[in-house]
């Protein structure tokens, strides 16, 4: 939540609008019990994983700590021959299930944060070039914008993917996996953007003020950065909370097939994958709690960026 | 006196085809809507010239053409005796600072996340002057408080709003000030201090102003000298009170039965007869005969060239 709500900050660059406005959307918060628990669920869970190296009590990536004889310990239960207790108990490797949830949180976060942020600056600058400057260069982008939507976006990133494994060396696969992940999941998902902010850009352009700028002799870029994106950024704001939820669980999907964060450095999804491979064995734990923090994570984001998308809207106010 | 702004023959065509894949499908041909035809004018410096017509009479864009928003499709536009549509770049530019417009709604022509500051300083800011007091200055001479300068534009009504456009058009220090409609979004009360406001600031500052506007009762007490536009045609253009007294042109004689009047009130009024006709697909000959009451043969074939009548120029085969 921190995060996101800097990045809001300063996006809006801050002081230009009005207090009331700020108020509104206060007044609105205060208001809507969904929104307060998810926004309470959504600090929690960044909290966490942002603080994990403090609060995780073991470090799931450092082999040196593991302790193989502490697989499979159910949760909350001693281990039959170490007697040491886990909350949510360990993975087949003795990983503590809580400390790995945590760690995963991050870089499912971390990615879900990056990717959106990508899909955010490439769909905007796209977006309002072609709503700004129309005729070929808005049939390009929106047309390359059509013809990616008709594919599942998944499907998109596991090209993007799998193209960019391809092209990086073996010894770099698996520092680079994180990235390349970002990068498949934001261009993936920047169209949405791209269509929002074009038609708003549309709208904004035929309005005077716009009008205005030209007649004294400002630039068209010059326009489009300092008079029509202050105008369009509400529903950007909306786009990217909502993207950021199907980000983590695009990120999630593309780790549970395979082809995301390795299991070195596993993400929810990466988690997930390595749980269900038990599920039918009875060790439930190690599945479950990956799958109900993605589920609590995505669910506050999404209900969160609704509410979001209320408010913002004049015409239901 | 000199005229600041000249127009010859100017047209402008607007593209209204469809798409260019349905055209294919649908075989239909490129279609063309004539917003401005064959307009010539001049005005005067230090006057105030009105532009009348009905909605879609192309007033508006010429507006657009001189203020250099729009592209002219042909003819000669000058100001100040620079040619804008063909002229030499650094000699347009600089005559464009002379130059500025005030828009129809006020509450579209104020960017709603600037201040009001950066509002009216703006036409100053983007050519790399000194803002600094400008806009606090411009606020109190165009009758709001220097202390607005610190607000948003939903802080204030409509007519406020005006202000600050005039505010802004005044910034730069222009010779010229396109007024697009400026008191048709606004209440009667509040009009006429936006005009009289404009007046004021005219004589003050040696202004010239293209008037554009479809409120007779407005341009009477704004214009020196009128047009008349039908279907983008100038039709007729007099002095004030030539044109008021002794309308020549059908059409401005349908224009000045129909307009409310408070000295005639409770009178029966023949409604005008017809509607503007569809300007893709203009009547052959004049383009009033399908509502006008004189119209002969001669209307239907032949376009009327501008004569001078006193000093009243018009189209119209009939007019005397």
């Amino acid at each position: 939540m921190s995060d996101h709500q800097a990045e809001i900050e300063t996006r809006r660059t801050p002081g230009r609008l009005a207090r009331a406005w700020d108020s509104d959307l206060a007044y609105s918060f205060r208001h809507a019990p969904v929104a307060m628990v998810s926004a309470a669920v959504v600090l929690i869970l960044v909290l966490s994983a942002l603080l994990a190296p403090w609060i995780a009590p073991y470090d799931p990536f450092d082999p040196g700590s593991l302790n193989l004889m502490n697989g499979f310990t159910p949760p909350g239960q001693p281990n039959a021959f170490t007697q040491e207790t886990f909350v949510l108990g360990t993975d087949d490797q003795g990983r503590d299930v809580f400390s790995t949830i945590l760690f995963g949180m991050r870089i499912s976060l971390f990615v879900g944060f990056s990717a959106v942020l990508l899909a955010m600056v490439i769909g905007v600058v796209l977006g309002l070039l072609a709503g700004y400057l129309g005729g070929w260069v808005e049939s390009v982008i929106m047309r390359v914008a059509d013809i990616q939507l008709t594919f599942p976006a998944i499907l998109v990133a596991m090209l993007i993917f799998g193209i960019a494994k391809g092209i990086t060396p073996p010894a770099y696969r698996d520092q680079m996996a994180i990235w390349v992940l970002i990068l498949a999941i934001g261009l993936s998902d920047w169209v949405q953007f791209a269509r929002v902010v074009r038609g708003a850009t549309l709208v904004e352009k035929s309005r005077d003020y716009v009008q205005a700028a030209r007649l004294v002799g400002r630039r068209p870029f010059s326009i489009m950065i300092r008079h029509i994106l202050p105008n369009v950024l509400n529903p950007v704001l909306v786009i990217a909370t909502i993207s950021l939820a199907l980000a983590i669980i695009a990120e999630a999907t593309l780790s549970f097939l395979g082809v995301g964060a390795p299991p070195t450095k596993p993400s929810l999804g990466t988690l997930i994958r390595i749980g269900q491979g038990f599920m039918f064995s009875g060790e439930w734990w190690i599945l479950l709690f990956p799958a109900l923090t993605l589920l609590a994570l995505a669910l506050s984001i999404n209900l969160l960026g609704d509410w979001l998308r209320d408010a913002l809207n004049p015409r239901l106010r | 006196m000199s005229a600041l702004i000249r127009l010859e023959h100017l047209t402008r065509d607007f593209d209204v085809s469809k798409p260019w894949l349905n055209r294919v499908i649908e075989r239909l041909p490129k279609a063309t809507l004539r917003a401005v035809a064959d307009v010539s004018l001049e005005v005067e410096e230090n006057s105030v010239y009105a532009l009348v017509g009905e909605s879609g009479s192309g007033k508006s864009t010429i507006g657009r053409i001189i203020a250099g928003l729009v592209p002219a499709s042909d003819g000669v536009v000058e100001i100040d005796g620079v040619d804008i549509v063909s002229g030499d770049a650094a000699r347009i530019a600089e005559v464009r600072r002379e130059l500025q417009m005030i828009f129809q709604d006020p509450y579209a022509s104020l960017n709603p996340r600037w201040k009001v500051r950066d509002i009216i300083a703006e036409p100053v800011a983007v050519r790399g002057g000194d803002v600094s007091g400008l806009a606090e200055r411009l606020l109190e001479q165009v009758g709001l408080s220097a202390a607005d300068a610190g607000k948003f534009p939903h802080e204030f009504s409509g007519g406020q709003r005006q202000r600050i456009c005039i505010a802004r058009a005044l910034a730069s220090n222009p010779k010229i000030i396109i007024c697009d409609e400026p008191t048709s979004a606004l209440d009667v009360s509040v009009q006429s201090q936006v005009l009289n406001l404009m007046s004021d600031l005219r004589e003050e500052m040696g202004l010239t102003y293209l008037f554009i506007s479809h409120d007779l009762t407005v341009v009477q007490h704004m214009a020196d000298r009128i047009g008349v536009l039908y279907l983008g045609a100038l039709v007729e253009e007099a002095p004030r009170d030539r044109l008021f007294a002794a309308p020549k042109h059908p059409y401005t004689q349908m224009l000045f039965d129909a307009a409310p009047r408070m000295d005639a009130f409770g009178r029966e009024v023949d409604p005008p007869k017809g509607e503007i006709p569809d300007a893709i697909n203009p009547p052959p000959g004049c383009p009033y005969h399908p509502r006008c009451p004189l119209a002969t043969e001669r209307c239907r074939s032949e376009v009327p060239q501008p004569r001078m009548i006193g000093e009243t120029r018009v189209r119209c085969h009939h007019a005397e």
